[in-house]
C-alpha cells in the first residue's frame, strides 16, 4: 500500500473512540440497507420456486390472482384434452384443476386469526410439482374430508381435525414444498373442496408441458379459442409476478429508510473528518512542502473517509449476515395469504452495500478533503 | 539540477538562487502589513548561510518564499534558472520535490509513522523503486547516526533524535536546497551542536547549499555567512570564513 494511505489509515487508529462511532452509525446503515436488500431477494426466491418452470397455469383473462379467477368445468375439460400436455403414468395427463379460497383459522396465540390459503388439487398434483414432497403421513385419498397441509405448520398434528367450510378436516399428512409459498398452504381434493365452499367453478387449471417449447404455441392457440375466456401464464413468471407488490413496498420502504439514516451517518462522517483535517494542519502543510500535490492530500483524506465507510460495511454486514437465521412471516399484498421467506445473503447484495459504503464514506470525506487540500501552506504549518 | 546559469546572475560566481524586488505583505482584516520590501540578492552554490534578524522581522517569509511555499507579491525569485514564482502549484509541488528539503523548529514528524517511513515518505515521490528507497532511507538515517532507531515513532524519540530523523527526512531526495528555520529552537545545547555538526557536514562534503534562519549567535557561528534583516530589509552581510 502507498505510503500515504498508510498514513491515513494509521490516523484512523489515533482516535479510536470517534472514529468507532462513526464507523458505528455507517455499520447500522448498511445493516438497514443490506437487511432490505436480503428481504426482497428472499422474497423473490421463494416466490419463483413455488413456479415449476415446465408448468402453465390458466386464470379467467385479466385474473391477476387466482382467487379473482374462475374457469368452469367445461373450459377446464377443453384445456385438459389438449395435445401438448405431458402424459403421466397412467396414460393420464398431468392436470390440475385447483380450486383457492382464503380462509380464517385461529393463531397459535389464538388470540389473533391468520388468514390462511386453502387450494384443492386434481389427484395428480404431486407430479405436476416435483418440489412439493409427503414428509410425514399420506397424501389425502380422494374423495374423501382429508387434508395435507404445508411444512409451516408446524404447530399442527397430523391426526388432528381443523374446521372449516362447515367441515371437520381430518390431517393425514405435512409436505415440504422447498420453503416455497405452498408450504403455506393448506391442500386437499378439489371437488370435495368445491362442495363444502358450495362453488361450481375452478379458480384455475395447472397443467404440465412434455417439451417447455410448446408454451407460445399453446398460449396462442387457446387464447384466441372463441370457447374459452383464458389466459395462459408459465407458472413461474405468475407467482414472481405475485411478489412485486410486496417487493416493491420493501424497496421503497428500504431505500427511504437508507437514505435518512446514510444521510445521517455521512454527516457525521463529514464532521469527524472536519476535526481531523483541523487536527492534522500543520501535517498536511508538511506534506504539502515535502512536494505532495493538493491532489494527493485529497486523496489522502478521502481513503480515510472511505476506509471508515470500509470498515462500516464489514460491521453492518456481519450484523446483516446474522439476519439469514430469520424468517419473515407476513401477508402477502398482491394474493392476501399469509406467506413466509428468509432473508438471502448474495455476492450482489455484498457488492452493493459495500459501494453503498464506500460512497457514503466518499461524501462525508469529500469536503474536508477539499478544505484539507485547499490550505495554504504556510497557514498550515503555522498551524498549532 | 546541474550547474545551469542564471540569466540574471551578475556575478561570475556559481549563482543557484537570485532575487529581484522581491516583496510581500500580509492583509490583516484591512490592514495591510508589508513584510518583505525590494529584497535582492544571490546565493550562490555550496553556501550555508544563517538568516538572522528580530522576531517578526520576515526571516521565515524570506525562507518559505525561497523554499516556494508561499508566492512574493512582486519580483523574481530565480533557482537554478527556473522562476519559482512563476510555476503553477503543481508543478511547484513537483519542483519542492526534487529539490528542497525542509526542517523545521518543531520537527514535524509524521506521528503515525515510524523513524524508517517519515524518511522514506518523500521518496514515494520519486520514480525509486520499493528496494531503493528503503535503503535510501536506511542511509539516510545512517548518515545522522539514528541505524538503531529506524523502527521508532516519533513519540519514542527526544527532540534532538526527532530533529535528526527530520534532517534525514530532508536529505533522503539529495536536494539542491536545504531550508532550515530555528532548526535547534527547540533543542538542548547538545542536540543543537549534534544536529548543527550533521549539518555543517552536509554543506561541506555533500556540497549541500543550506539557508537556515536562527536568532540563536552560536548557531548562527556554524554557517559560513550571515545575513541580517531588519523590518523586510537585508541590513549587512558578515563572511565568517571562505574555503
Ligand atoms: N500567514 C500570515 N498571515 C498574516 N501575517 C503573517 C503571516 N505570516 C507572517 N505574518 C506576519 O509577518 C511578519 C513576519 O513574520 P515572520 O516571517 O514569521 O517573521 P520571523 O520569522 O522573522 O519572526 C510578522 O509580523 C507576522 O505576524
Ligand atoms: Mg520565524
Amino acid at each position: 500500500m502507498p505510503l500515504l494511505f498508510t498514513y491515513s489509515l494509521r490516523n484512523l487508529r489515533v482516535r479510536k473512540l470517534t472514529n468507532a462511532l462513526t464507523a458505528g452509525g455507517m455499520a447500522l446503515v448498511v445493516f438497514v440497507y443490506a437487511a432490505v436488500l436480503m428481504l426482497d431477494t428472499g422474497l423473490e426466491k421463494t416466490m419463483a420456486s413455488t413456479g415449476e418452470e415446465n408448468n402453465v397455469i390458466f386464470l379467467r383473462r385479466s385474473a391477476e390472482v387466482e382467487i379473482q379467477s374462475v374457469i368452469d368445468r367445461r373450459q377446464a375439460s377443453i384445456i385438459e384434452g389438449e395435445p401438448e400436455l405431458m402424459i403421466g403414468q397412467e396414460g393420464i395427463p398431468l392436470v390440475s384443476k385447483e380450486v383457492v379460497v382464503m380462509i380464517a383459522l385461529p393463531g397459535s396465540d389464538r388470540s389473533r386469526t391468520r388468514s390462511i390459503t386453502t387450494r384443492g388439487v386434481g389427484p395428480r398434483v404431486l407430479a405436476l410439482r416435483p418440489q412439493v414432497k409427503l414428509t410425514v403421513g399420506r397424501m389425502f385419498v380422494p374423495g374423501s374430508s382429508e387434508i395435507v397441509i404445508g411444512g409451516r405448520f408446524e404447530g399442527i398434528e397430523i391426526g388432528s381435525q381443523i374446521r372449516f367450510a362447515q367441515r371437520e378436516w381430518q390431517v393425514v399428512g405435512r409436505f415440504d414444498a422447498g420453503g416455497s409459498g405452498f408450504d403455506s398452504e393448506i391442500w386437499g381434493d378439489s371437488e370435495q373442496f368445491m362442495q363444502a365452499f358450495r362453488r361450481e367453478v375452478f379458480s384455475s387449471v395447472v397443467v404440465r408441458l412434455a417439451d417447455p417449447e410448446a408454451f407460445s404455441k399453446l398460449k396462442a392457440r387457446l387464447e384466441s379459442d372463441p370457447r374459452l375466456t383464458i389466459e395462459a401464464k408459465r407458472e413461474r413468471r405468475f407467482y414472481e409476478e405475485q411478489s412485486n407488490t410486496l417487493s416493491g413496498l420493501i424497496k421503497v420502504l428500504g431505500i427511504t429508510l437508507s437514505t435518512l439514516f446514510s444521510l445521517a451517518a455521512v454527516i457525521g462522517a463529514t464532521i469527524t473528518m472536519y476535526a481531523a483535517v483541523a487536527m492534522r494542519k500543520r501535517e498536511i502543510g508538511v506534506l504539502r512542502a515535502l512536494g505532495f500535490r493538493q491532489l494527493s492530500i485529497l486523496a489522502a483524506f478521502l481513503a480515510e473517509a472511505m476506509f471508515l465507510g470500509l470498515a462500516g460495511w464489514a460491521a453492518g454486514l456481519t450484523l446483516a449476515s446474522f439476519m439469514m437465521q430469520v424468517k419473515i412471516t407476513t401477508l402477502n399484498w398482491t394474493s392476501f395469504s399469509e406467506l413466509a421467506f428468509p432473508f438471502v445473503l448474495t455476492p450482489r447484495i455484498v457488492l452493493q452495500s459495500l459501494l453503498f459504503a464506500l460512497g457514503m464514506g466518499f461524501l462525508g470525506g469529500f469536503l474536508p478533503a477539499v478544505q484539507a487540500a485547499r490550505m495554504k501552506i504556510v497557514d498550515a504549518l503555522r498551524a498549532i | 539540477m546541474t550547474s545551469q546559469r542564471s540569466p540574471d546572475a551578475h556575478s561570475g560566481d556559481d549563482v543557484l538562487i537570485a532575487l529581484r524586488g522581491v516583496s510581500k505583505a500580509y492583509r490583516r482584516g484591512k490592514e495591510v502589513v508589508p513584510v518583505l520590501s525590494d529584497i535582492g540578492f544571490d546565493i550562490r552554490r555550496g553556501e550555508f548561510l544563517a538568516l538572522m534578524g528580530p522576531s517578526g522581522s520576515g526571516k521565515s517569509t524570506l525562507l518559505n518564499l525561497i523554499a516556494g511555499i508561499d508566492n512574493p507579491d512582486s519580483g523574481s525569485i530565480v533557482v537554478g534558472g527556473n522562476d519559482i514564482t512563476r510555476l503553477p502549484e503543481a508543478s511547484l509541488a513537483d519542483w519542492r520535490a526534487a529539490n528542497v528539503g525542509f526542517i523545521f523548529q518543531f520537527y514535524n514528524l509524521m506521528p503515525v509513522l515510524t523513524a524508517l517511513e517519515n524518511v522514506e515518505l518523500p521518496l514515494t515521490l520519486t520514480h525509486l523503486g520499493r528496494r531503493e528507497r528503503r535503503d535510501h532511507a536506511l542511509l539516510a538515517l545512517e548518515l545522522v547516526g539514528l541505524s538503531d532507531r529506524i523502527k521508532h515513532f516519533p513519540s519514542e524519540l527526544s527532540g534532538g533524535q526527532q530533529q535528526r530523523v527530520a534532517i534525514a527526512r530532508a536529505i533522503v531526495t539529495d536536494p539542491t536546497l536545504l531550508v532550515a528555520d530555528e532548526p535547534t529552537g527547540d533543542l538542548d545545547r547538545q542536540s543543537a551542536e549534534e544536529v548543527l555538526t550533521i549539518m555543517q557536514r552536509l554543506n561541506r562534503e555533500m556540497g549541500t547549499t543550506i539557508i537556515m534562519v536562527t536568532h540563536d549567535r552560536r548557531a548562527a557561528e556554524h554557517a559560513k555567512a550571515i545575513m541580517h534583516l531588519e523590518k523586510g530589509e537585508l541590513a549587512e552581510r558578515v563572511e565568517l570564513r571562505r574555503e
